[in-house]
């Protein structure tokens, strides 16, 4: 009888803290798989943010680095400059990518930094208690919008990949969705493309996973993936943003 | 013959592999773990078809899955 599944070799077995039926836990098996695959754990190191993923040192076998609130890709590009023979990527949720961190992001991508950029979007801080985040929906209630985000006085949602797919030093911009088999799958393939990318020295690769935060959206589980599904798919539309081609194979 | 083995301890009752199981063997027990939680488990392996689909919707990464 042979094992046709079981914990990637690029995950430690410690217990994550995350909630029940957080989709971190998923994202992070993906990248071990992907580590896995590629052959890569023994030359990648990591980068940690501030955030809920803090802890993500624990549970990859390979190297990492925790970086300031925000500042992963400017820590990102320091390694992989000094090392440009490792596999550099980061993780960060969007309280830390996108809202204190989005000028160190847009400048690593501006910069072409031969680095892979998982971010994880759930529109919400988790950590820190369900704040509003750059990512949070119109009308979404959170603990700092609790009659629902209003655009009039707290704007509109930030798209990420969109925004990065404008410039011209990045080579793979994609949004992914963690709520079913198939998109999982689909996560999967798209991972693996941004870290060839990133070995075939193209340049910057982002790989956006929408993502569910079921204890601060105060929804269970299996109905937050039903609610990632018909309220953030809309305002975040799956796809390739950008690719500049060739990392095939 | 295919089977599913199910780490109990780890498990934190969240229930997507019992969403996902095209075969509905997967439910969630009435003992509860170390951490506090109910875990999922499997009832009747004969039906398992090692399709791995609840393994890879687990966050925890709690299921293997053998063939």
């Amino acid at each position: 009888m042979n094992k046709v599944f079981g914990r990637p070799r690029s995950l430690t077995d410690r217990l994550m803290h995350y909630c029940p039926g957080c989709t971190h836990g998923i994202s992070h098996r993906l990248i071990a798989e992907v580590m896995d695959e590629l052959d890569i754990r023994e030359r990648t190191i990591g980068v940690a943010p501030v955030g809920c993923s803090v802890f993500a040192y624990d549970y990859f076998e390979c190297d990492f680095q925790q970086a300031a609130h925000g500042r992963a890709p400017a820590v990102a590009t320091g390694i992989k400059r000094v090392l440009p023979d490792r596999v550099v990527f980061t993780y960060q949720g969007d309280g830390d990518l996108a809202s204190i961190g989005m000028a160190e992001i847009i400048h690593a991508a501006a910069r072409r930094e031969n680095i892979t950029v998982i971010f994880i979007n759930n529109a919400i801080y988790g950590m820190t208690g369900g704040q509003m985040a750059p990512t949070t929906l119109p009308g979404q209630v959170t603990s700092t919008s609790p009659a629902g985000r209003q655009v009039d006085k707290l704007g509109y949602p930030m798209r990420v990949s969109e925004l990065l797919a404008t410039l011209e030093g990045a080579a793979y911009v994609v949004r992914v969705s963690l709520h079913n088999p198939a998109h999982i799958a689909r996560a999967r393939r798209a991972l693996l493309q941004a870290f060839k990318y990133q070995l075939d020295g193209k340049g910057f690769s982002l790989v956006e996973m929408v993502s569910t935060c079921p204890t601060n959206w105060g929804i269970p589980p299996l109905e937050s993936l039903k609610w990632l599904e018909e309220h953030m798919l809309p305002a975040y539309p799956l796809g390739v943003f950008k690719d500049i081609g060739g990392g095939q194979g | 013959m295919p089977r599913v083995a199910f780490d109990q301890e780890r498990c934190k009752g969240c229930g997507l592999c019992v969403a996902v199981c095209p075969v509905k063997i997967i439910s969630i027990s009435q003992h509860i773990n170390w951490q506090g939680y109910r875990p999922a488990g499997v009832e009747d392996q004969e039906k398992c078809t090692a399709c791995t689909m609840c393994g890879r919707v687990c966050p925890d990464t709690v299921i293997e899955v053998y063939k």
